[in-house]
């Protein structure tokens, strides 16, 4: 089911583990990136197969981690902190203006597929907060207008993409 | 005027200094190393507990100590695993060094394998920190291809391998038997002690868990050795540590400093003071779990005894600083959202009392609140204290607990208003 190039990794990935089974979560990511961003019961299947764990048991581990989803994301995930620091210098704010722009709340994906939003706890940026993280990257420091621009640019962006703002 | 003391920090700050391994070996890198192999591994171990390095990721545990509990001659290999799963709110400083001088801190790592007779070490990240991720696997490729890593460890006859295990999204499994049970294969679910991961860690094999900086400060003390590395620091309280400085401050960001420095100094003069000429309100001095200190307790040195003797704790050197403005039981509220999210809900006191802590703050927001609340709010707090399995519980309880002692005339204007 993967890739030849994510095969290699997975063979890898499964080489540095004494266990099968340690390697769950890792391979459960590499599954997730290579089914667009969401994991289903195919996959889950697959992972199972290549830890040599029951379907059970992945599907019990992968629900239990926010990072793993079970439905589609938008092609560009906005993932907005909230959290404490985030909180204290305007993240809520931040998360108020992506909903209102976009037309959509926290956990919902826009009709066209373009963009979903999920509300976060600490991603680990409090000293450059508020901060989001964009598919894999981060984007810090964030201000209205400086959404407004990175919607912009992403909304016009033609297929692979840079995220960096 | 304070200024850092530049130890861990020291490439980070250098112009030009990019982290890879060309110029970590320009920047004097990978000679610690052969130093701790010259050496005996119990060498290596007493020349940390003579260096009184303490944990970074929170609790202030001896380093040294830690590692003379591993299990020996069990027949099972032992394992290092590095604390990478940085979440407690505030927290932000591993990151920098995952990010900006990755060798920095794997040479730490690799030595600290060497001490505990490891041929394998896992380094646990949380999974959002995908370009800490990407930037470790560089550095560790880089490794291999150079052979510092490998069946010969620099050159020499000890076998090392590394690997970066990617965490999923639970706050609960930066603690160490979670973590453990995660990077297995299975839920993050603290676990019943003991027995202690030195003797059952990863998959049942003797197991030491180290935090990032941890390991990092390791490289330096084996640069500079046990009394220089001592004498940065304030008795019992070795070393520099990286301190998170977020919130209300001029000049957010993440700063070395010494051990025992004043805390008002590191927000007046590294952060440079209250945004927007405000008064300061508080502060939340070791990560989102630590007891809240109000504007005039801080004038106290910011080391592990020292924030303890004053009522609370370092932790994660993480300075949360809020300003007159801030209205704190919405601050409490959010607090308390976060460990209601992350409560792996094992143990009632703490799946309960997370739940209707949350409950009864949104209670208090909406105009609900009453006097009985309060003092609900008081028990739900103290009950998580010390009950659980796991130290989330005292986690949630301690900030509900210390806002409602330092700041309760802010909860009562929420009713006194609309009653
Ligand atoms: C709920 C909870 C969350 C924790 N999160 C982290 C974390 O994100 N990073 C970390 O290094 N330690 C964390 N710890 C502390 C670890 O359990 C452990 O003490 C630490 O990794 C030991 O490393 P050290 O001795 O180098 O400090 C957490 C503890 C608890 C109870
Ligand atoms: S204290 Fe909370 S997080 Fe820790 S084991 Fe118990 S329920 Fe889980
Ligand atoms: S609180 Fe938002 S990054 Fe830490």
């Amino acid at each position: 089911m993967f890739s030849p190039e994510t095969q290699q990794q997975v063979d890898r990935l499964l080489s540095r583990y004494p266990i099968r089974r340690n390697a769950l979560l890792p391979l459960l990511h590499l599954a997730q990136k290579e089914n667009q961003g969401w994991l289903d019961s195919k996959w889950v299947n697959h992972v199972a197969e290549l830890c040599e764990v029951s379907p059970t048991h992945v599907e019990g581990v992968a629900t239990f981690y926010t990072m793993f989803r079970f439905r589609p994301p938008g092609k560009y995930h906005l993932q907005v902190c909230t959290c404490v620091p985030c909180c204290l210098v305007g993240g809520p704010e931040i998360l108020e203006h992506l909903e209102h722009k976009l037309g959509i709340h926290a956990g919902h994906t826009t009709k066209d597929g373009l963009f979903s939003i999920e509300e976060m706890e600490c991603i680990g940026a409090c000293a450059y907060a508020p901060a989001m993280i964009v598919n894999e990257d981060y984007v810090e420091q964030l201000t209205p207008e400086k959404i407004d621009q990175l919607l912009d640019t992403l909304a016009t962006t033609p297929q692979e993409q840079e995220t960096h703002a | 005027m304070l200024e850092e003391t530049l130890v861990l920090f020291r490439n980070i700050r250098t112009p030009g200094y990019d982290g890879t391994l060309d110029s970590y070996r320009k920047a004097g890198g990978y000679q610690s190393l052969p130093k701790a192999l010259a050496m005996q591994p119990e060498e290596v171990i007493a020349l940390v507990k003579e260096a009184g390095l303490r944990g970074r990721g929170g609790a202030g545990f001896p380093t040294g100590l830690k590692w003379s509990f591993m299990a020996k001659n069990t027949g099972k290999p032992s394992y290092l695993v590095c604390n990478a799963d940085e979440s407690e709110p505030g927290t932000c400083k591993d990151r920098e060094l995952m990010l900006k001088d990755p060798h920095l801190f794997l040479e730490g790592m690799m030595i600290g394998c060497y001490a505990l007779g490891c041929h394998h070490g896992y380094i646990y990240v949380r999974g959002e920190y995908f370009p800490a991720i990407k930037s470790l696997n560089k550095a560790i490729d880089d490794c291999y291809r150079e052979g510092i890593l490998g069946p010969k460890l620099l050159g020499g006859d000890y076998e090392l391998d590394l690997t970066v295990h990617t965490g999923a999204g639970a706050y609960i499994c930066g603690e160490e038997s979670a973590l453990l049970d995660s990077l297995e294969g299975k839920r993050g679910h603290p676990r019943v002690k003991p027995p202690f991961p030195a003797v059952a860690g990863f998959n049942s094999c003797p197991t030491s868990v180290n935090n990032v900086e941890t390991l990092t400060n390791v490289t330096a003390i084996l640069e500079m050795g046990a009394d220089a590395y001592k004498s940065l620091g304030s008795p019992n309280n070795a070393g520099t540590h990286l301190v998170s400085l977020s919130g209300h401050v001029n000049r957010p960001g993440v700063y070395e400093v010494a051990m025992g420095v004043g805390l008002r100094e590191i927000i007046q003069e590294l952060g440079g003071g209250v945004r927007g000429g405000k008064q300061l309100k508080g502060v939340i001095p070791g990560g989102s779990s630590s007891p809240v200190l109000r504007a005039d307790e801080i004038d106290i040195a910011y080391d592990f005894d020292s924030v303890g003797k004053a009522g609370s704790m370092m932790g994660s050197s993480a300075i949360m600083v809020f300003d007159e403005d801030t209205d704190v039981v919405k601050l409490l509220h959010r607090i308390s959202r976060f460990y209601n999210h992350e409560s792996c809900g094992q143990c009632t006191p703490c799946r309960e009392g997370t739940h209707w802590a949350r409950q009864l703050l949104r209670d208090f927001l909406q105009n609900n609140g009453s006097e009985r609340k309060l003092n609900r709010l008081q028990r739900v707090g103290r009950n998580m204290g010390g009950t659980t399995l796991c130290a989330l519980g005292d986690a949630a309880s301690m900030p509900i607990v210390s806002f409602l002692k330092k700041f309760p005339d802010d909860f009562r204007q929420y009713y006194a208003t609309a009653s």
